[in-house]
């Protein structure tokens, strides 16, 4: 690795680590209610929503109560959704007269958006209006992530009250989280990716002529240039894990993230709140040292598997090697396995962007995972795989390693055989079920899905790349669902009925099907006492619970995934390196 | 029932009508204010004659202009209407095919260069309208360009000089030649 590569991968981290401190602090005012200062300006629409809505958000939820209206709410998110694809040809700001969707796509991105996976099966600047850009998919951006960002907070609550039988207001948290937290800070961040070139225009497709004038005909003589409100929708695409892109080729368009500069400010978007929110757990539940803990067992996780990514990607593609391509880092280039991969970027940016991408459960690219070397591309849909709790989505990751830090004292318990604790609350059969479904749902579905299309002609006609590959594609499209990530492997055309169906179905259970036993875990805690502090309790704020953390998340992960895994990435790195010689 | 239904759906409506227009709108009016030129699509010449667009790169196959990285766009290369990568896996012998045909076309338009070809000239590009070639890949191709054109080589490197980036701020990104600037400034197109 250069000097410059080790630099940038340290910028990285060291601002993300610097800005998460006090943006959890903030969030942690937000969702606990204290005085803000952008209370001043947004309090009034916030009052005003309430009114409107006739909610009282003085009177709390108990955890069925807070179940339900999530669900109601994100049902009939997704039918908005829906509704504005199948209808967008006879509506307006729709300058391309983009016609209906198809339904089986339709249906596919109205779960895909509203369950904060953003996998898509469509390429956005050939499919959707600008209408349904905006009035659809970005508003379910906000709306997902505030939803993610929910649950936890719900899930907190849990741990900080006793005796009690409600978890939150879920329209509040939602309209709070929404409001003070994703508006302002996307309105910030689109506006300064526009100055660096990312485009925000409800004008038609720009046509230019070619500089190099081929053929006679008109129409080979000029380039269409795709435009749209952009900008307003990648900055929260990035903010709020969602990651579906404005254009196909996601922030590897040019127009969607231009610069190096931009690059970084989308790639610190992918970790700021996820990371943020470990500080934000912390205060709430009165031991900064928590928060802290959970983050450095993230953080040591990621750091080691972006130096793994960025050192296989460097080292390039052996088959080229062979063909007279010089792949090694030099003065005027970055080398490397550089297919698939954008030159602004070069390897380190792309490396660490794959990498983050996946341990959230954003899913935004900014170069193809598809073209990766077969173990740079293994590690973004492990990390995929561990259960997006590598950071993981807003919220949804920080609540995902909640559980894995009560499966981690559970087995520490188990050792030592004294009844588990965490912060306090005693972790009972009850606990441990529903952790248990947290944790094998979505390896049933990444399974069992891949199972049965690599069985069915539908799902194997699907793949690009021959042999291992092939499988990898798919593998790695049914962790994305059941992850709700959204990255792809993009080379499998996913566009048809089978995998719209099959996928869509992969991400409302990796959504719900967690969210639900999670919300289960928050009413069951409330209503526990506290139990004090004693020589006995396992200390969860020590380097020694980190590793322990680690070790679970690391343990579930590897023996779950090593044999499907085997026979996709590692056999074709074995056929690539056989050929080498 | 009814006291969750009702507020889940006039919320939905509250928040789209903040979040789905008066925040793009605002975004956009901003945008408009502040960085006309960008958020447009950072068009190179005048608004009535534009020449391109700086950041989307266009496709060049002639000796005497210098090549950008393959596009993998379809049907045509560097189509602005459809981004997209190859998607081919590295052991994929489409890719191996592909890459061996971009290597001899190059030769064969340069029969004198006989070195390795720079990594990125010759592998498709994620989004397949990447503007930038590496220095390396532009370096390569002076000798065809000044052929072609009847220059000298040397002329042509400071071109390519001028139209070398380095990294933003001197740390970000990598250093970068944006071809159709190059070769805009080549035709004497560009001011």
């Amino acid at each position: 690795m250069t000097a410059n590569g080790l630099f940038q991968i340290s910028l990285y981290f060291v601002a993300l680590l610097l800005l998460a401190k006090p943006l959890g602090v903030y969030m942690a005012a937000v969702y606990e209610n204290r005085p803000l200062f952008l209370k001043r300006i947004l309090g009034p629409l916030e009052t005003g929503f309430y009114r409107l809505s006739g909610v009282n958000p003085e009177q709390e939820m108990g955890w069925k109560g807070y179940t339900a209206a999530l669900l109601w709410f994100n049902l009939f998110g997704g039918l908005a959704v829906f509704a504005l694809q199948m209808l967008q040809a006879y509506l307006p700001l729709n300058p391309q007269q983009m016609p209906h969707v198809t339904v089986d796509s339709a249906f596919n991105t109205a779960v895909s958006f509203a369950t904060n996976t953003n996998w898509q099966g469509y390429g956005g600047e050939t499919t959707m209006s600008y209408l349904t850009q905006m009035l659809g998919l970005s508003v379910q951006n906000f709306v997902s992530a505030a939803t993610g960002m929910a649950v936890l907070i719900a899930m907190i609550r849990g741990f900080q009250r006793t005796h009690a039988d409600a978890i939150g207001n879920f329209w509040v948290d939602l309209t709070r989280g929404t409001l003070y937290i994703l508006l302002p800070l996307s309105f910030v961040l689109a506006l300064a990716l526009v100055g660096q070139g990312v485009v925000q225009t409800f004008k038609p497709y720009q046509t230019v002529p070619l500089v190099e004038q081929v053929g006679t005909a008109t129409e080979n003589n000029t380039q269409t240039l795709a435009l749209g409100p952009a900008a307003s929708q990648i900055a929260i695409k990035q903010l709020g894990t969602n990651g579906g892109g404005f254009f196909n080729a996601n922030s590897a368009h040019p127009f969607e993230n231009p610069t190096p500069l931009s690059n970084f400010l989308e790639m610190l978007a992918i970790l700021l709140i996820p990371a943020a929110l470990c500080h934000t757990f912390g205060v709430m539940v009165g031991d900064p040292r928590q928060g802290w803990a959970i983050l450095a067992a993230m953080t040591l996780v990621l750091i080691s598997l972006v130096f793994v990514t960025v050192s296989l990607e460097q080292g390039g593609n052996p088959g080229l090697a062979k063909l007279g391509v010089e792949q090694s880092v030099g003065v005027g280039q970055s080398g490397g396995n550089m297919e698939g991969k954008e030159t602004r970027f070069g390897i380190v940016n792309s490396a660490i962007w794959a990498t983050a991408t996946t341990a959230a459960s954003n899913g935004s690219v900014n170069s193809m995972h598809d073209s990766y070397t077969p173990l740079g591309g293994l590690v973004p849909m492990w990390l995929i795989q561990l259960g997006e709790v590598i950071f993981g989505g807003v919220g949804s990751g920080l609540y995902g390693m909640l559980i894995f830090a009560l499966i981690a004292v559970f087995v520490a318990g188990l050792m030592i055989g004294r009844t588990p604790e965490y912060l306090g609350k005693k972790i009972e059969a009850f606990e441990v079920k529903m952790a248990a479904i947290v944790i094998l749902i979505p390896a049933f579905f990444i399974l069992g899905g891949t199972a049965l299309a690599v069985m069915l002609e539908a799902g194997k006609t699907a793949v690009a790349n021959p042999g291992a590959h092939g499988f990898s594609e798919i593998l790695y499209a049914f962790s994305s669902a059941a992850g709700n990530n959204g990255s792809a492997f993009a080379g499998l055309s996913a566009n048809s009925p089978f995998y719209n169906i099959a996928l869509a179905t992969a991400m409302l259970v990796g959504r719900y099907g967690i969210i639900v036993p999670v919300l289960a875990i928050a009413g069951s805690l409330a209503a526990k006492k506290t139990v004090p502090t004693t020589v006995g309790t396992l200390p969860t704020h020590t380097p020694l619970f980190v590793m322990l953390l680690i070790g679970t998340v690391l343990l579930v992960g590897a023996l779950t995934f090593v044999p499907a895994l085997a026979l996709g990435p590692v056999v074709e790195h074995l056929i690539m390196v056989a050929a080498k010689s | 029932m009814q006291t969750t239904i009702k507020p889940a759906l006039i919320l939905l409506l509250c928040l789209t009508a903040l979040t789905g227009v008066v925040y793009p709108l605002l975004v956009t009016l901003s945008a408009q204010l502040l960085f006309p030129t960008q958020a447009n699509g950072s068009l190179l010449g005048s608004d009535e004659k534009p020449l391109g667009s700086e950041l989307i790169g266009q496709a060049f196959s002639r000796p005497e202009y210098f090549w950008g990285r393959p596009s993998a766009t379809s049907p045509i290369p560097y189509n602005g209407g459809a981004s997209s990568g190859s998607n081919q896996g590295p052991i994929n012998p489409a890719l191996i095919d592909a890459v061996q045909a971009r290597i001899k076309a190059l030769r064969d338009a340069d029969p004198s260069h006989s070195e390795a070809v720079p990594a990125d000239l010759v592998t498709a590009s994620a989004s397949g309208l990447d503007p930038h070639i590496s220095p390396a890949a532009a370096v390569y191709q002076i000798n065809r360009v000044a052929i072609a054109r009847h220059l000298s080589p040397d002329s042509v490197r400071e071109l390519v000089d001028r139209y070398t980036q380095t990294r933003q701020w001197g740390v970000l990104g990598e250093p970068r030649v944006n071809v159709l600037k190059l070769n805009l400034a080549l035709d004497q197109r560009l001011k």
